[in-house]
């Protein structure tokens, strides 16, 4: 009798799997990407969910590189058929795709991100250039010789004479922030490379290995490093790889703070303390201008203009990238492109700005909903 | 001679006597550092269960308002006899401010009309056009509508916001705070069962979030790891136990089984996505493929708790068997089985409950994501209960925190459940 039971158990799980295979067409719209554009996406996919007969779209938070990597996979069900980005696809991965076979390619620009770098309204604005914001908080600065020391600075006075003396206390983001990420990109590699040394480094290519080693030497770096990055990379790596590596250290001596993932607590932090300097998304000043101030960064104020203007340095764009090849196989894939793409959810007054979208002009938003309309492919 | 071993053994029991004393004392130590870890142990599950159940509590009720709303044909751009199209496209959310702007007429400035309006859930329009599309008859005439509040305001009418803290503490502003008083004291506030929690999928609205999809996703996987992790893991442990031969490949097999067993989880995950999702091209973020993963994972608990419970059978009952005839694959099942399949359950359903708490091997193979559908079978996108927790858990509006803690009592609800079967299925299969 329990064998029986045992024998019909099994059977049906088998049989399950067989069922499961046939039916491999997906009737639901597979999204991956940046956790960024996480939190817009899946407003988004919510209320396209609600409003149409489509199923909502299921949204995996995978990070910008691995949502591209699984993107350009292929064609077919079993891959993606858009991913988001909080920065343009690289050439690399763009070619990557063509070789999977993925080459229509629609690229939609969604927003912007801009981050702040504040302070508490009950203290003086700052007016800092990227340069004074590398100095403050990298770990290794150069030193009076050219090369590299441990940062030496202790007050933002010391960083540039013109500032206040007070101490560098900066609260800002964890290294799995996507916040970080863009901070140690925009902001302290822009600055690092206000830096002649720094900047020439940047510039020299994979086959400049001479000269790579040379400016290593210069910043007294340890030629160890090279090696390190060749075996990482599996191929020899270009003067920019190196300057990464030193650009994006965070200092670790208390200067720089990791203050959490919750930029309302960095919020609340500054407020009681006047002296401290945070970094945290845009839409967090904006709610709180009561209680904090942006600084002003090589001469911008963070405000809604200069960040969607791009003049404001610290500020990025949003993307997704939707697969031309399965429109159509796949129901609700350019439904949901135009829904994310309306005036009503990426325009000024749209549901996305309430959650700290910066949207895009008139005549950009107007461009990117034809292309979604038209599917106009992506050539890089 | 006889007065030397009297003496003996007075001398011993003089001995034993004092010694007694000191062994009772130790005994009864001893139990009170047992009944100090046992209370240790309770204090610390009392406290998580007390702060869940405070914090999770709240969730399982949510406030509406009751607006008078209009449905007036010109706000909604729509004829009196539109079709059931055009009503779909329609802009309810237009109605809805409109009767708040009525109600409040003194609201001016963009800043205080977004507040104004996000006293009510994004939900309403939906309500009220499929109010229409069920009775168009509704088009271009008033009705009272008890629409659901937005979270903010929910949290407030629940008592969970301190109206005196300074105002940018907090979520609710002052403006709110008096617009939701105002509406208390007309009456158009009221308190309900929150039946959307356990009724809907997962949404980025906390008042709008539910557990039904995470649900359904749970036991959809569940029962993929038991029609695979149970028979196989019986067989397996029945075979290695009563005819495998013993020799260097059973032991290896036996090693290689333990082994298994301590194995991190994220391992079996990284094996699902390679070998079912990209080899078998099994669809991503299916139960299915998380099913598998997980059967793979509690197959060594099955095995080695199966063969520890079939080793425990005495033999006499197998030789009184053997001694009437039966054949070996009858001893087996007819009598060796039943007396142990009370073990055998225990340890399965601890490796289901193994599995139910899981999350990082469904990291790799896509389960992790937003998904708001429900699951209508193993194929179908879901999420699990852990992963819905995790989720929540990490969202940045505040009204998930309650949900969290709700539905870590759900999950727990789930267990009980899954033990007390347990339980059940034991007393059944002693009673034979």
């Amino acid at each position: 009798m329990k064998n029986h039971i045992a024998g019909v158990v099994a059977l049906a799980g088998a049989l399950g799997i067989v069922g499961s295979v046939q039916g491999a067409n997906r009737d639901i719209v597979s999204i991956v990407g940046s956790s960024t554009v996480y939190p817009f996406a899946t407003v988004v996919a919510e209320r396209f969910g609600r409003s149409t007969d489509f199923k909502s779209p299921k949204i995996e938070s995978t990070g910008t590189g691995g949502g591209l990597k699984l993107f350009c996979s292929g064609v077919g069900a079993g891959t993606p058929d858009i991913t988001n980005a909080s920065r343009r696809i690289k050439q690399s991965e763009y070619d990557d795709c063509q070789e999977n076979g993925v080459t229509d390619i629609v690229e939609v620009l969604v927003g912007y991100d801009g981050i702040a770098i504040a302070n508490s309204t009950s203290a003086p604005a700052l007016t800092l250039s990227l340069t004074d914001v590398y100095l403050a908080l990298a770990k290794d600065i150069p030193g009076p010789d050219g090369k590299l020391i441990p940062n030496p600075n202790q007050t933002w006075k010391d960083v540039n004479p013109s500032l206040p003396a007070t101490r560098i206390e900066v609260l800002g983001p964890p290294p799995t922030s996507g916040t970080r990420d863009a901070f140690a990109e925009l902001a302290m590699a822009g600055g690092a490379e206000g830096l002649p040394d720094l900047k020439a480094l940047s510039e020299l290519g994979a086959e400049q290995v001479d000269e790579i080693k040379a400016m290593m030497d210069k910043l007294g770096l340890n030629a160890g490093l090279y090696d390190t990055l060749v075996a990482k990379k599996g191929k020899a790596p270009k003067g920019k790889d190196i300057f990464v590596t030193v650009a994006y250290a965070m200092r670790e001596d208390g200067a720089y703070i990791e203050a959490g993932e919750n930029d309302n607590l960095i919020v609340q932090k500054l407020e009681a303390n006047p002296d401290a300097v945070g970094v945290f998304g845009y839409s967090f000043l904006e709610e709180n201008g009561d209680k904090v101030q942006g600084a002003i960064v090589d001469g911008v104020a963070p405000d809604f203009e200069t960040i969607a203007s791009g003049e404001y340095p610290v500020s990025r764009p949003l993307y997704f990238y939707m697969k031309g090849a399965h429109v159509g196989k796949i129901p609700g894939i350019q439904e949901y492109a135009i829904e994310f793409t309306s005036n009503k959810a990426m325009g000024e007054d749209g549901y996305l700005t309430d959650r700290g979208l910066i949207p895009l002009s008139g005549d950009e938003l107007v461009e990117i909903q034809t292309n979604v309309k038209n599917l106009n492919f992506l050539e890089l | 001679m006889n007065s030397m071993s009297d003496s003996n053994r007075s001398n011993t029991t003089a001995a034993i006597a004092a010694s007694l004393k000191k062994r009772y004392a130790r005994e009864r130590r001893f139990q009170w550092y047992g009944r100090l870890a046992v209370l240790t142990g309770f204090i610390f599950l009392f406290i998580l269960l007390t702060d869940i159940v405070i914090k999770g509590s709240p969730a399982f009720t949510q406030h509406f308002i009751k607006l008078d709303i209009d449905f007036n044909t010109e706000v909604l751009g729509i004829s009196q006899n539109a079709t059931a199209e055009e009503i779909s496209g329609a802009d309810f959310s237009a109605v809805v401010k409109d009767s708040l702007r009525t109600m409040f007429p003194d609201v001016s400035g963009r800043k205080e009309k977004k507040a104004l309006y996000r006293l009510i859930s994004i939900r309403a329009e939906y309500t009220l056009r499929d109010m229409v599309l069920e009775n168009p008859a509704l088009l271009g005439t008033n009705a009272e509508v008890w629409l659901l509040a937005h979270s903010e305001a929910g949290s407030y009418l629940k008592g969970q916001v301190d109206a005196s803290a300074p105002e940018s503490d907090r979520k609710v502003k002052d403006i709110q705070v008096v617009w939701l008083d105002t509406l208390a004291k007309e009456g158009r506030t009221e308190s309900r069962f929150n039946s959307t929690f356990f009724l809907s999928g997962d949404s980025r609205e906390p008042e709008l979030a539910g557990i039904k999809a995470a649900l359904y996703g749970s036991l959809f996987t569940l029962l993929v790891t038991f029609c695979l992790a149970f028979p196989i893991g019986v067989l397996s442990a029945i075979y290695l136990e009563e005819f495998a031969p013993r020799n260097r490949l059973t032991d290896l097999i036996e090693i290689n089984i333990n082994n298994l067993a301590a194995v991190p989880s994220i391992v079996f995950g990284l094996l699902g996505l390679a070998v079912f999702i990209n080899f078998f091209e099994l669809p991503r973020s299916a139960p299915l493929v998380g099913g598998v993963v997980l059967a793979l994972m509690t197959l060594p608990t099955i095995i080695i708790t199966s063969r520890a419970a079939i080793q425990a059978v005495p033999p006499s009952i197998q030789e009184a068997a053997m001694g009437v005839g039966a054949s070996k694959l009858q001893t087996v099942f007819h009598h060796v089985l039943p007396v142990a399949m009370p073990g055998v359950l225990t340890g399965s359903i601890i490796g289901m409950a193994q599995a139910l708490g899981e999350t990082a091997p469904l990291l790799m193979i896509g389960m992790v994501a937003f998904i708001m559908d429900v699951p209508g079978g193993v194929t179908d996108p879901s999420t699990v209960l852990p992963v819905q927790i995790y989720l929540w858990a990490d969202s940045p509006e505040r009204g998930f925190t309650e949900k969290t803690s709700a539905a870590i009592m759900v999950l727990m609800a789930f267990l009980i459940l899954m033990n007390g079967l347990a339980v059940y299925l034991r007393k059944r299969f002693e009673l034979k």
